[in-house]
């Protein structure tokens, strides 16, 4: 039997299983090496939030989808065409958002009486019809790696457990893609275990052997390399990429990363990843709280590092008074909220953007703090590294917004040179024989006050969170003072629009439709707008970076729309804030499922609005 | 080539007193800790521009204003978590903590004893008056049983706490005790504690007159003070008394206040020594036991490693394994491609 080669545009995989098959790490694989051949992507991992949830179980049950194409995306792809499901949980989870007729890849040997009750079916799928209208591939892969590892001198459980390599061997060979960047990265991992770098090895290609030799795969894939512009490309997550950034706008800086932080998921990775950079000198403090690992950053900015905590929603509440004391001490200092399902513990895992309110607003007082959120993996980069601008030329705490999903999600990224990156000029306050210290007197321009750090002979001065009187920072409780320095503090944020650039249209300067939005909803919208316009649609749409301040812009461009769709993962926060500061009538498009938009959601509400 | 030298003018108590008005209540004991804190620091051998007073949220936190050093009035009980990040954003500045019973007891009571065992280099001064004087007049962690304020009208419900146990039970590397009346010795506890390497601890009872007067009368009153005051002298015998003649002793296992006399001599005394945890701990209970004398001075001082000396080493280690961080090699990771 010949087996053709098919040439795609686009895949979706989606990896599930239990939480112990390893499905992030062969989803992850699959990904690095499809880096490496040349495609565009996008990946959304899903993972339980229980750190080992009972094996079998529907609550167990973890998944890694991946877009890749070999075209420009952004999106980790609406609907699955391929479904892996290693055992009858994540057949259950995930078949019904599998394309109809697409391409089921099962362990059979998973299929067991014990595993289907646990799954809560009453038959077995792959016989009673359940799959019937599907391409389906059951494969013993359990019973093959134990073959591949006869005769090794490990145990059957160690073996059974490098099923996920048989699984991602076989999608290797369907897909034409190249084993050697994983057997490489399994050399590395298991350095110190030999034995598993062979059997691990040896369940990669029993796979891979499986498509070749096996006649029941009748077709393979072949993606094209994705017309990416010329450049050094990686691939890239969205912690990882905000830690870099971190770390870039200190050394832009020349000053130390002090980064005071506690555990929390989705953002604990960025504490890891800056704990590994401890050559550059980076000082990361897992403090005993929330409250300590943003008051041990203020603290750190006091005297003259550049300070950084990170966390998620219910963290972020717990450091909402030291955020208020930040702002009037106007000390630099970075906040990043990787966003994730709320209220309360909410949904610790999955993704959602409903804490830009929280950002903008949940402090006592009259307390601005500037917000940009990021709005693909690779661009947490770009606007960690605004944040610390920002946070230094305005002595302020800046808040950076990401999500569960940019934070876990990747894509390619192209490779910044960092001398191109521009220097961040910290212009510590030094004595004036002249004239007395003043620590609130402030620059015309920015209205920043001096940054004048202990250590610095004659500028021995107090600060705190009673209210300041302007220019001395005395503590002063005089009426007229705390309005204009009410005004000054808001004046500042706003100033910092003088630094946005000119907002981009992707699209008509006016039309029937712009479509707005913000944060990690950046792919869906602009996949849904280029769909709109191929249908023909007279729509635009225009991504925020910066949502305090808004771009001066924003209000010409908004008038221009006889209609304005703002999709958001949340009950309709921007879109009460556009309606509100410039009296359009803004429509929100607010799911929270714990998941991205899909595209195709976007294209049908923006059709039902224009109608 | 003839050696110069370039002689610092010394500086004195005016150096440190600044120009903001001191706003305590008439008869305030923060008086008293401010005027020998002024007094003390010209000795101290620190560059002025390296000290740093970092408070909380309290009567007592207002104390850095009248410092003419850097300073930062924080937030209720996190005054440790900052001066923290502080020490360790700059490991050469001389970090003060000041703050009351409520704040770093009740709200702030998880930044303090983490601090504590973390060993910074960090010198904390606790005005503890047992009272909330700034909400005027609660009752706070360390107010006696049964203590009747404005919230606790039937009396208080909750034990108090003991400052210097749970300072030795978070394992401070040095712990003590002064009484703001007590000028001379409360300015040998500052010069102790700043030449301590590591987290330094000092309780000082302080008397707030407006809302809990005389709470500390005993230990300060002329005629009371010798025999309810066991002043605390390293390798030497606990013993105290107006005529010197009462001591503590181990009775099997328990402390026991004697007379000397014929059944007791010095020889039978206990004698402090600060490097033992336990005879520390034992002392730091006497505090709310009537039948005891209360203990001044220092209870607990050793050498343990310290925090941001090992976070030091650690960033040394790394670079010697590691070379020195390159930016571009980082942003170009382990696995990049060119696309022509």
């Amino acid at each position: 039997m010949s087996i053709k080669t098919k040439n795609l545009d686009r895949v979706v995989i989606r990896f599930a299983g239990d939480s112990g098959d390893g499905m992030q790490l062969t989803g992850t694989r699959f990904t690095e090496t499809t880096a490496i051949v040349g495609n565009d992507l996008s990946t959304l991992p899903d993972y339980p939030a229980e750190i080992r949830a009972p094996a079998g179980s529907l609550a167990g049950v973890s998944a890694f989808q991946l877009h890749f194409s070999s075209k420009d995306i952004h999106t980790p792809g609406d609907t699955p065409d391929v479904l892996v499901a290693m055992n009858p949980a994540a057949l259950k989870v995930h078949l019904s958002e599998l394309l109809p007729g697409g391409i089921i890849i099962v362990n059979e040997n998973a299929f067991s009486p014990k595993n289907l009750k646990l799954a809560g079916y009453e038959s077995n799928p792959l016989e009673d019809g359940t799959v019937d209208t599907y391409e389906i591939y059951s494969v013993q892969m359990s019973s093959l790696v134990a073959k591949a590892c006869e005769g090794m001198d490990i145990s059957p459980k160690t073996v059974d457990r490098t099923k996920n390599m048989f699984a991602l061997g076989l999608l290797y060979w369907i897909y034409n893609r190249p084993l050697e960047p994983t057997i490489k990265w399994l050399g590395k991992k298991f350095a110190k275990r030999p034995e598993l770098v062979d059997s691990n090895v040896k369940a990669l290609n029993a796979g891979y052997n499986y498509g070749e030799t096996v006649e029941i795969f009748t077709t393979r894939f072949s993606v094209e390399k994705a017309p990416l512009a010329a450049g050094k490309y990686r691939n890239i997550n969205g912690n990882y990429a905000t830690s870099v950034g971190l770390l870039a706008g200190s050394i832009k800086a020349d000053i130390p990363l002090f980064y005071g932080g506690y555990p929390i998921t989705p953002a604990s990775d960025i504490l890891h990843t800056l704990a590994s950079f401890r050559h550059f000198g980076v000082k990361t403090f897992q403090a005993e709280d929330e409250i300590a690992g943003i008051t041990s950053a203020i603290g750190g900015a006091f005297a003259g590092n550049l300070g950084v905590t990170a966390s998620s929603g219910p963290g972020i509440a717990l450091k909402a008074e030291a955020i208020g004391l930040a702002v009037i001490a106007e000390l630099p200092l970075v906040i990043v909220n990787v966003q994730r399902g709320g209220p309360s513990t909410g949904l610790p895992t999955k993704t959602e953007q409903a804490d830009l309110f929280q950002a903008l607003y949940g402090r006592n007082g009259e307390a601005p703090v500037p917000v940009i959120a990021a709005q693909t993996p690779g661009d947490c980069f770009y606007a960690a590294f605004e944040a610390c601008q920002a946070a230094i030329k305005y002595r302020t705490p800046v808040f950076l917004l990401t999500d569960g999903y940019l934070a876990n999600g990747s894509e390619p990224w192209s490779i910044p040179d960092f001398d191109d990156l521009p220097n961040i000029d910290p212009n510590f306050a030094v004595q004036n024989d002249d004239l007395p210290f003043m620590p609130y007197a402030r620059d015309e321009k920015t209205l920043a006050r001096p940054w004048a750090i202990p250590g610095t002979v004659g500028l021995e001065h107090r600060i705190g969170g009673l209210e300041k009187e302007d220019v001395t920072g005395n503590v002063s409780y005089d009426p007229e003072n705390h309005h204009k320095m009410t005004e000054l503090r808001a004046q500042k944020v706003i100033n910092i629009s003088e630094d946005i650039p000119k907002t981009e249209i992707l699209g008509k300067k006016n039309g029937d439709l712009l479509i707005l939005s913000w944060g990690g909803t950046y792919g869906s919208c602009r996949s849904a707008t280029e769909r709109l316009q191929n249908d023909g649609e007279n729509v635009s749409h225009v991504h925020l970076r910066w949502i305090n301040p808004l771009p001066k812009d924003l209000g010409e461009i908004l008038i221009r729309f006889k209609n304005i769709l703002i999709p958001e993962l949340n009950m309709g926060q921007l879109s009460k804030l556009i309606r509100a500061d410039y009296l359009v009538d803004a429509v929100g498009f607010n799911l929270v499922r714990g998941r991205p938009f899909k595209a195709s959601d976007i294209v049908n509400k923006s059709k039902e609005l224009i109608g | 080539m003839a050696e110069t030298k370039v002689k610092t003018p010394k500086l004195d108590r005016r150096d440190f007193v600044s120009d903001q008005a001191v706003r305590w209540c008439p008869g305030c004991g923060d008086y008293a800790i401010l005027a020998q804190t002024q007094k003390v620091f010209p000795d101290l051998g620190v560059d002025k521009e390296k000290v740093v007073f970092i408070s909380g949220i309290g009567c007592s936190s207002r104390f850095p204003y009248y410092m003419n050093t850097y300073g930062f009035h924080t937030i209720h009980g996190r005054a440790p978590a900052i001066a923290s990040g502080v020490k360790l954003a700059n490991p050469e500045l001389s970090v003060w903590v000041i703050t009351g019973d409520g704040d770093a007891l009740s709200i702030g009571g998880n930044h303090t004893i983490h601090l504590l065992r973390r060993n910074l280099d960090i010198k904390v001064m606790l005005f503890n008056n047992r009272i909330y004087g700034l909400t005027k007049g609660q009752y706070s962690p360390t107010s006696e049983l049964g203590k009747i304020t404005k919230s606790t009208p039937l009396g208080s419900l909750d034990r108090p706490f003991n400052p210097l146990a749970l300072a030795l039970g978070a394992h401070a590397s040095f712990v003590a005790r002064a009484i703001d009346r007590e000028t001379a010795h409360l300015q040998s506890m500052i010069h102790r504690a700043n030449s301590h390497a590591g987290s330094s601890f000092i309780e000082i009872y302080q008397n707030c007159n407006i809302f809990n007067d005389k709470a500390f009368a005993p230990m300060t009153d002329r005629e009371t003070k010798s025999d309810t005051v066991l002043w605390l002298e390293n390798k030497k015998p606990l013993l105290f008394g107006s005529e010197m003649n009462k001591g503590i002793v181990i009775d099997g296992n328990v402390p026991k206040v004697v007379e000397l006399g014929d059944k007791w001599g010095m020889d039978d005394l206990l004698v402090h020594d600060e490097t033992d945890w336990t005879i520390a701990m034992m002392l730091s209970h006497f505090t709310y036991q009537d039948d005891f004398p209360n203990p001044i001075g220092v209870f607990y001082c050793v050498d343990e490693p310290v925090y941001e000396v090992l976070l030091d080493e650690q960033i040394k280690f790394a670079i010697k394994n590691k070379g020195n961080g390159d930016i571009q090699a980082l942003l170009d990771g382990a696995d990049n491609w060119v696309v022509e």
